[in-house]
């Protein structure tokens, strides 16, 4: 048994089948950081090259965690203090780093497609740590893990992807993955904020009343206001969209039924999410920080083999 | 060479074409394991600072019969009883990609005696993995190891068993199966013909 694909890209080439392998081996890697010696030596002939062209805490702490817990050499890259700000060219500045005899590369890029591209030009083997709008495979590779985790399964659950539809890497990816493994999913926000055509092209339902979302799911994964993205304003305030759509623990009491929340970071307190709800007993927020690692782990400990 | 996964006819086809002989009978493989049970009795008479790590995955169904027996044999002790996979410490591990088990050892190894149990002993390379392993988990004050069969004059690493069920000489294209009746229906040790 082996992944069907040499890169990681994203979620929407993978099969079921390597989606189970990647859950089930990051189940034995989050046993291997419960042990005194957090650490394994399976990669320590594996150099790896963190490529973030684009801001990141978590992500990044989260590979170059896995990275050295199994034992590989790393090199971080950040586009600002690189040469990248004197005009070197992605593809330039990727072979110059691999020609330093580097094995595989973690990259984050603003520009959809980047991933795809380079694995297009170049040996080594990649994988997608979000390429702007398109997809962030392992993030949607851990929010499974942790609903798993919690619920027990993935088939039948029915999990409602709340916010910023339209600028959401991690969306697109959850969408993918939930629905190859038996999930149903339901996207809600504003209008403004939902491509036209999703339901026709993704098969998910698409919901503008937060609380009736609510109401259908057992998992509420609320997604992180991207003002960053936003060229136009596509809601008056944020006052505005916290009103309609942000989640408090008002609005989950009357619910009558528990459900669990999580979101994949950063927070905009008291506008997606309030603190209550956010530190409140049905948030997994912090475990889906926890189980990154293991989940990266896995992703990488599969990609570096030869036989690949 | 998979024999789980073939049905019962495909297995009796299989071990007809490639069975050289039966190396342990099933009630030859049962008085073995009793043996092995009360030998580490007599080197562990308390069992209060021993431990049982089993080597996953096919370790375990030994590990699991000495464990069954040595509760018959001291009802009143707890056994403190492990699994550990070995997959992330092998030194072939980007080679070929190799599929991890459960690990599951509960309890603190440190200062404890340590006895590791696998079903067969080949090159050794196992269980150089498995002393880097249990190491990650703390500092036993002495392994040993226990194993069904010993395949003579094939080690690669200095690796000497504890405790033996039954040393046997084979050639490299030889192959020793240990079937268990709760995975493969039937309960013997064969030596196949590659």
């Amino acid at each position: 048994m082996k992944l069907s694909t040499k890169h990681l890209l994203g979620i929407k080439h993978l099969t079921p089948e390597d989606i189970q392998l990647i859950l089930s081996t990051a189940e034995q890697f989050k046993e291997v950081l419960q042990r005194p010696v957090k650490k394994v030596p399976s990669l320590r002939d594996v150099t790896i090259v963190n490529l973030f062209y684009e801001n990141s805490t978590r992500t990044r702490m989260s590979f170059e965690l896995a990275e050295r817990r199994l034992s590989a050499d790393t090199l971080n890259f950040t586009a600002s203090s690189s040469s990248a700000a004197k005009g070197e060219t992605l593809l330039d500045t990727v072979n110059n780093i691999l020609s330093m005899k580097v094995d595989m590369v973690v990259m984050r890029h603003s520009a959809s497609g980047a991933p795809h591209f380079l694995a297009k030009h170049i040996p080594a083997a990649i994988v997608n740590a979000g390429d702007g709008i398109n997809e962030h495979p392992t993030q949607a590779l851990l929010d499974a893990f942790s609903m798993k985790e919690k619920l027990g399964r993935l088939a039948g659950l029915k999990v409602a992807i709340i916010g910023d539809i339209m600028h959401s890497r991690v969306a697109l990816s959850n969408m993918y993955l939930l629905q190859k493994m038996g999930a149903e999913v339901t996207v809600a926000g504003p209008p403004t904020l939902i491509p036209k055509y999703i339901s026709e092209a993704l098969g998910v339902r698409v919901e503008y009343n937060l609380k009736k979302a609510l109401q259908w799911c057992d998992v509420a994964n609320v997604l992180r206001i991207q003002l960053e993205r936003q060229n136009q304003p596509l809601f008056s305030s944020l006052r505005e969209y916290s009103l309609a759509y942000g989640i408090n623990r008002r609005l989950l009491d009357s619910l009558g039924k528990d459900i669990v929340i999580m979101h994949p970071g950063p927070i905009n307190r008291g506008v997606e999410l309030d603190s209550d709800v956010a530190d409140g007993g049905s948030s997994i927020i912090l475990n889906q920080v926890e189980n990154g690692v293991a989940v990266r782990m896995a992703v990488l400990y599969l990609l570096a083999n030869r036989e690949n | 060479m998979l024999i789980k996964g073939l049905s019962l006819k495909e297995r009796i086809y299989f071990y007809k074409k490639f069975v050289l002989k039966t190396i342990l009978s099933k009630e030859q493989l049962a008085l073995t394991i009793k043996r092995l049970a009360h030998q580490i009795l007599e080197n562990h008479p308390s069992l209060e600072h021993t431990v049982i790590i089993g080597l996953q995955p096919r370790g375990i169904f030994l590990s699991d019969r000495i464990v069954k027996e040595l509760e018959k044999l001291v009802p009143t002790t707890a056994i403190q009883y492990g699994k550990l996979d070995i997959t992330f410490y092998r030194d072939d591990v980007r080679k070929s990609l190799h599929i991890a088990s459960n690990t599951d050892i509960p309890f603190s190894i440190e200062n404890k005696r340590v006895i590791l149990v696998d079903d067969v002993l080949y090159t050794g390379r196992t269980i150089r993995a498995a002393l880097d392993a249990l190491l990650d988990f703390g500092r036993p004050s002495k392994v040993a190891l226990c194993v069904l069969v010993d395949r003579r004059f094939s080690r690669e690493l200095p690796i000497q068993p504890d405790y033996l069920g039954k040393a046997i000489d084979t050639i490299y294209s030889q192959r020793v199966t240990v079937l268990w009746k709760e995975n493969d229906d039937s309960e013997q040790v064969m030596l196949l013909d590659n």
